[in-house]
């Protein structure tokens, strides 16, 4: 009986994985001033992992190797191990997983654990999470665990070595009123709530300032939709939480998520607002950069895929943002003396990001603003500050011209403080104009040719300010860009380019640089295979509105990716 | 303890492979656009083969494969009776945009929203563009990574050959 029971054990299991592999070799190249390597010939990040399904069970690990970590990664990732394992059942009734967790209350305001490969970034939580969906509609969930960071152990914390990680512990409820309450069941008006609570514990090792060692972070969401429009917000608040990030200032902190929108075939609209007040929430409060995030507050601006509009990325700014964006799809129909055979699709969009206004609160004598150790400043909700992080403007359209052609074009219109963006003191704003257009030719049923052409042209307002000169290079690096981009493909397996992104606005002279490369991809079912040679310019890969900066590099990448 | 969980993989993994299973379809519950559950395992199309196509908005070939796809769609599902599901892996900064721009591009596909890649880490989606084609019985025939012009014609000839 028992044997045959671990047979069907086997048998009917389903298994799957997937693995890939990034290596970069390097190579000095005077032309975009790498003079020295720092040692570093090779850098290769890789991860296997696998998933195990037998019914109502499932588990899975992945294996992570950074020998060393590529360029433009974080150094602690260096090392090799099983960064990530799970077993979970779960019946519809009740779910339990033990091990490694990703998951997000509500839209992530105050929790949301995940996994950005690209980024090098996970913020799982090592522990266990309890669903239980006690009738239709209604979801419940429990989660308790310490994140991961980098390699760190998770049972021993090293003091010592400024691991001061706290304990994360969450619940989150939800309920769907169109599936839980029959005569909603097909009711045209949607209705959905929630709520969730988060807290960490955390040891107080600040010699300085008395840190809490209990932070609770509190939210409330609601999705209503009626025919074709939808409305959903969220509203998080969290108590004092004095951290690196907010230079340590006892003040609580707000956040606030809405979208309304309009949608018909052919036609939709989205306006969405955003508030953030001091809301960076990590389980470590010495944490910088993207390091143990516990909420993630999205960015809610337009996201570029093309190489220059996407050079100046906004990224959130946890401690205080009033966002807004605007954004029409809407298509030309077929048949129409603009649509033309096919139809032509137009996109626009707005977004902009300013600061929060802050008054000051007294602390002592002073009346100056975020003092560490004080309540840092009052805000009123809805009051926008005249100074702008952040705007983009812009226009698509996506036409496909006859049978064989197929047009893309683009025009931004953009805003971009560095100093406050990317934290560089004294750095200018970035005004841009920038275009481009993507054409596809289709040579015949296998065979298709595909050219971009892109431009950036920038003016920078200098804000006054003292300037580190050993800093101005960084500042001045930018000017105007040209890209062009040529690309051949065979269906179904190859694809052939070549790029050049080039400086040639630089200010300074010798910083007009070429930036070629030269790429092949090969296509297989579940394989990617792509080698590409030549330069990289610095810049900032953003996902999520998570970002890291690349430094500029010379040499060869390969890239190979596979599941099964 | 996890000494004990590699073990007890190894050993899974070995009699997995042994059995020589193909992956299908994972039993995971993600939301269609109106917010009702969907759970993936129980997919269906009446007997009728059908793809799993994963994108996000801010995905560039991901938008071209489904210009590309919308085209045809209509041949397609008349021909074969095939049924694409178009699975967004936008997260909570882009989720509330999806239904606006998928209206707004006038796609018929079935979207569903896989706000926090449940689905797409139980099928090993690392990036997107990544179609899947099952057969009427939900059983896996042909998975593609990536898009190149023109790969909705090899999608297709799979799906014919279904047919048969």
């Amino acid at each position: 009986m028992l044997s045959l029971h671990a047979q069907s054990f086997v048998d009917n299991a389903q298994i799957n994985g997937s693995f890939q592999t990034d290596a970069q070799y390097y190579r000095l190249d005077p032309g975009i001033d790498i003079l020295d390597l720092n040692g570093k010939k090779l850098g290769v990040n890789g991860f296997g992992k696998i998933g195990y399904t037998y019914g109502n069970f499932s588990a899975g690990m992945r294996f992570e190797a950074f020998l060393p970590e590529m360029n433009g990664f974080r150094s602690e990732l260096n090392g090799v191990g099983l960064a990530n394992f799970f077993a979970s059942y779960d019946n519809g009734f009740i779910g339990v997983t033990v091990g490694d967790i990703y998951d997000q209350f509500g839209s992530g305001l105050v929790f949301r654990t995940y996994e950005e490969w690209s980024l090098g970034m996970d913020n799982s939580l090592r522990g266990i999470r309890t669903v239980i969906r006690p009738t239709q509609g209604v979801t419940l969930k429990g989660v308790y665990g310490r994140q991961r960071y980098f390699w760190a152990p998770y049972l021993e914390r090293d003091f010592s070595n400024d691991d001061y990680r706290g304990i994360v512990r969450g619940v989150d409820a939800d309920w769907d009123l169109n599936q839980s309450i029959a005569s909603m069941n097909d009711s045209e008006f949607k209705m959905t709530m929630g709520a969730s609570f988060v807290s960490k514990k955390q040891a107080d090792q600040s010699m300085f300032y008395t840190i809490p060692e209990n932070v609770s972070a509190a939210a409330g969401r609601i999705s209503l939709g009626y025919g074709r429009f939808s409305f959903s917000t969220e509203y998080a608040y969290k108590i004092n939480d004095p951290s690196a990030i907010n230079n340590f200032i006892y003040k609580e902190g707000q956040s606030l998520l809405s979208s309304l929108s309009y949608s018909q075939k052919g036609l939709g609209i989205v306006l969405q607002v955003k508030r953030t007040d001091n809301m960076s929430f990590k389980s470590m409060y010495t944490g910088k950069q993207n390091d143990l995030d516990i909420n993630f507050i999205p960015p809610i601006n337009y996201t570029h895929t093309h190489s220059l509009p996407s050079m100046y990325t906004y990224s959130t700014q946890p401690n205080g943002e009033m966002a807004a964006q605007f954004q029409v799809n809407y298509t030309i129909p077929k048949g129409t003396a603009l649509g033309g055979k096919y139809g032509t699709k137009l996109a626009f969009n707005i977004s902009q990001v300013n600061d929060i206004v802050r008054d000051s609160v007294p602390f002592g004598n002073s009346m100056a603003l975020q003092q560490a150790g004080s309540l840092g400043y009052s805000s009123k909700f809805f009051a926008i500050s005249d100074h702008r992080f952040f705007r983009d403007i812009n226009f698509e359209i996506d036409k496909k011209i006859s049978k064989d052609w197929h047009l893309t074009a683009q025009y931004i219109n953009l805003y971009y403080d560095i100093e406050t963006i990317e934290g560089h003191v004294g750095a200018p704003v970035v005004q841009a104009n920038i275009g481009f257009l993507d054409v596809t030719y289709k040579i015949n049923k296998r065979q298709s040719i595909r050219f971009e052409l892109q431009g950036l042209w920038e003016k920078e307002v200098h804000k006054g300010y003292f300037v580190d000169e050993s800093e101005k290079k960084d500042f001045q690096k930018r000017g105007d860009w040209a890209f062009a981009l040529v690309e051949y493909t065979i269906t179904p397996h190859w694809s052939f380019s070549l790029a050049d992104k080039w400086n040639y606005g630089n200010p300074v002279e010798e910083y007009r640089d070429h930036y070629f490369t030269g790429t092949v991809s090969y296509l297989h079912d579940a394989t990617r295979v792509m080698l590409s040679a030549g330069r990289q310019s610095e810049g900032v890969v953003c996902v999520g509105g998570v970002c890291r900066t690349v430094p500029a590099s010379s040499g060869v990448t390969l890239t190979v990716s596979t599941s099964f | 303890m996890k000494k004990l969980f590699t073990l007890l993989f190894a050993v899974l993994v070995m009699g997995g492979l042994h059995a020589q299973q193909k992956s299908d379809l994972p039993n995971v519950t993600i939301k269609d656009l109106q917010g009702k559950d969907v759970n993936i395992a129980k997919l269906s199309n009446n007997g009728k083969p059908f793809v799993l196509t994963f994108w996000a908005t801010w995905c560039g070939p991901c938008i071209k494969e489904h210009n590309a796809l919308d085209e045809v769609y209509q041949d397609w599902q008349d021909e074969t009776g095939v049924k694409i599901y178009s699975v967004s892996i936008d997260d909570s900064r882009s989720t509330a945009k999806v239904k606006p721009f998928v209206e707004g591009k006038g796609w018929d596909f079935e979207v569903l929203l896989d706000v926090n890649k449940d689905l797409a880490r139980a099928m090993n989606v690392s990036n997107p563009p990544y179609t899947f084609l099952f057969d009427g019985k939900g059983k896996l025939v042909y998975q593609h990574s990536g898009y190149i012009e023109g790969a909705e014609d090899d999608l297709y000839e799979e799906i014919l050959k279904l047919k048969k």
